[in-house]
């Protein structure tokens, strides 16, 4: 439930909320971090769930020695009212069979506090996509006279692992030559039906790509094609719901692996950046746009403690 | 996934814990027999408070049956051991009562026939002061919470907390094996208005566990509280960690109640001692 840090509950009629899923990488919430900290969002609540497993620490977002003590636990709300703009921030991960009783009670507090819409941004498995979502059928092998000879500039994806490819296309023959290299890109949305009466045309005029519909049974040949989020935590449950509930959902998601995550969530806040324009548009010099954000004071050792001086 | 040194691709636990695919298809699949195993798992893992000299259960929550203005819990041995030495052996108190809970963790399996001393939280009242010697896993806390605190929450109570952490859990850019452990650290709500005794926590360390979720608690409902926490290298009791507690001594929270420190450290080292002659293997 939500408890507001002040007497009353602010007014967010008509705002947007900005949400993570607890997903492959944290990447939604370490996006989410991001926003709060460049924005200098303020806190105006806490969501109190007996889901989530508790954690606390101090304000993540310390820029200095006076505001580096204030108590944060594991579900707050900030909010930027100028932007109109409402962000939910997940601190931990879900206790176990609590995840559906959560989307539960975070759609009906949506619903109350009179948001417009949501946005969630996710991650889902990089290792998990199917040849579509690859699109790895532009193989650029071309047969000289003698011998095959390789493009510099090629993306391999483990031919062996791959399906026979899609009626129209052969391998080892693509004579034309492409003038430039095209590349799958690893961001996708998701609109619930009532969300996309409203924002399809701005969608559409980005050029962003739609989550493509996989097996719902990978291993099946002939079962039903439906959307598919593997690793992707509580997104399908909660854009399952909002589609049924009539919400206003977004889902903006990553295909991501392990690992050092930052850069994915670098590149998952300029993605919806290039929608809801947060921050002025990006130049085309790609080293400003790491520089813009502004890195929370929490995201120090990420990986780990110093070193003894003695290991060397 | 990842690759093993040995080179077989093992499927690494994902950080951040989603496999509720696995999850939601258990509930579809889940047969007749299935949830009630399920409902009897959780009847067993249930917390139960329960009267000290009746055995039976308290129908309202610990705070509402005995209100307190000073509300101290101590979690993890070294921290019981502190406040049974220091803190309650000054005075008379009174055991009103025990949480008792079972989960994986407990080495019984009989979870009816608790005996008294197998009771994991004891609560004793003065300011009432429970102490908790056992592990309470993540979906028991917040029973644990609703049992003890209740559902209205009181603002006129200051709680205060100890608990131990090993000191590799300690985030620095130092290398934790030059930290002089063991050492305090604090983490305290909105309202507290009070000094700590040491440094509050820095970023980015965090705390899990009952005491997250106690201090959780305060800090939405705007109680005043103030979380005491010791790294130490040593995680079974030690006198050493125990004695790291003695600057809380001086604060407001524990003042009063504190009157024989020369006494507390003969009970301390007595406490010792029997815990050493247990944990010998060779008798």
């Amino acid at each position: 439930m939500f408890v507001p840090c002040g007497e009353s509950a602010p007014d967010l009629a008509g705002f947007t909320l900005l949400m993570p899923a607890v997903s492959v990488g944290n990447v939604g919430q370490l996006a989410m971090d991001l926003i709060i900290s460049t924005l200098n969002m303020s806190k105006i609540g806490y969501f109190y769930t007996d889901c989530l497993v508790p954690m606390v620490g101090n304000n993540p977002y310390a820029t200095t020695e006076g505001n580096s003590t204030e108590l944060s636990i594991n579900a707050e709300v900030y909010s930027l009212p100028s932007r109109k703009l409402v962000a939910l921030q997940l601190r931990s991960i879900f206790i176990k069979y609590k995840s559906k009783p959560f989307c539960e009670k975070l759609l009906s507090w949506v619903k109350s506090s009179g948001c417009a819409r949501v946005i969630v941004l996710s991650s889902s498995h990089s290792y998990q996509r199917n040849d579509l979502q690859l699109r790895s059928f532009y193989l650029f092998i071309f047969e000289t006279e003698s011998c095959p000879v390789t493009q510099a500039g090629v993306q391999w994806h483990g031919l062996s692992s791959l399906q026979p490819p899609p009626p129209g296309f052969k391998r080892f023959s693509c004579l034309s030559l492409l003038s430039s290299w095209d590349y799958s890109t690893p961001f996708r949305y998701l609109l619930t039906p009532s969300m996309q009466k409203s924002v399809q045309n701005k969608i559409k005029s980005l050029n962003w790509e739609e989550m493509e519909k996989s097996r719902c049974i990978p291993e099946i040949d002939d079962s039903e094609f439906c959307i598919r989020i593997p690793g992707g935590g509580i997104t399908k449950t909660l854009y399952d719901e909002s589609c049924s509930k009539e919400i206003q959902m977004a889902v903006l998601l990553k295909f991501v692996s392990e690992g050092d995550n930052i850069p994915d969530a670098l590149g998952l806040v300029e993605y919806l950046n290039e929608w809801l324009q947060i921050l002025k548009p990006l130049s085309d010099d790609p080293t400003v746009s790491a520089s813009r954000w502004k890195i929370p004071s929490s995201w120090r050792l990420l990986f780990g403690s110093g070193l003894p001086p003695a290991l060397f | 996934m990842a690759a093993t040194f040995f080179g077989e691709v093992v499927k690494a636990p994902c950080r951040a814990g989603t496999e509720d695919e696995e999850e939601e298809e258990e509930g579809r699949r889940e047969t007749p027999e299935d949830r009630e195993v399920r409902l009897q798992l959780a009847r067993k893992r249930e917390v139960r408070l329960l009267r000290r000299q009746t055995k039976t259960s308290l129908e309202v929550s610990l705070l509402e049956k005995y209100p307190c203005s000073k509300f101290i819990i101590a979690i993890g041995n070294n921290a019981v051991a502190f406040l049974s030495s220091f803190v309650m052996n000054s005075g008379v108190w009174e055991e009103v009562g025990c949480a008792k809970l079972w989960n994986e963790w407990c080495r019984t399996t009989d979870t009816t026939h608790l005996s008294s001393t197998e009771a994991f939280c004891v609560f004793y009242h003065l300011k009432s002061n429970p102490s908790c010697s056992c592990y309470v896993a993540e979906d028991q806390q917040y029973q644990w919470l609703e049992k003890v605190f209740g559902s209205c929450p009181r603002k006129n109570m200051q709680i205060t907390i100890l608990t131990c952490r090993h000191v590799t859990d300690y985030k620095t850019s130092e290398s934790t094996g030059s930290l002089p452990s063991p050492f305090l650290r604090a983490l305290k709500t909105q309202n507290f208005k009070d000094s700590a005794c040491c440094p509050l926590l820095e970023q980015p360390n965090i705390v899990h566990d009952l005491p997250a979720a106690v201090l959780s608690y305060c800090q939405v409902w705007k109680i005043p509280a103030i979380l005491y926490l010791c790294y130490t290298d040593v995680m079974k009791l030690d006198l050493i960690t125990v004695e790291a507690f003695k600057p809380i001594l001086s604060t407001r929270s524990l003042k009063g109640l504190v009157k024989n420190i020369p006494q507390s450290t003969e009970i301390l080292k007595k406490l010792m001692t029997t815990n050493e002659i247990q944990s010998n293997i060779y008798t």
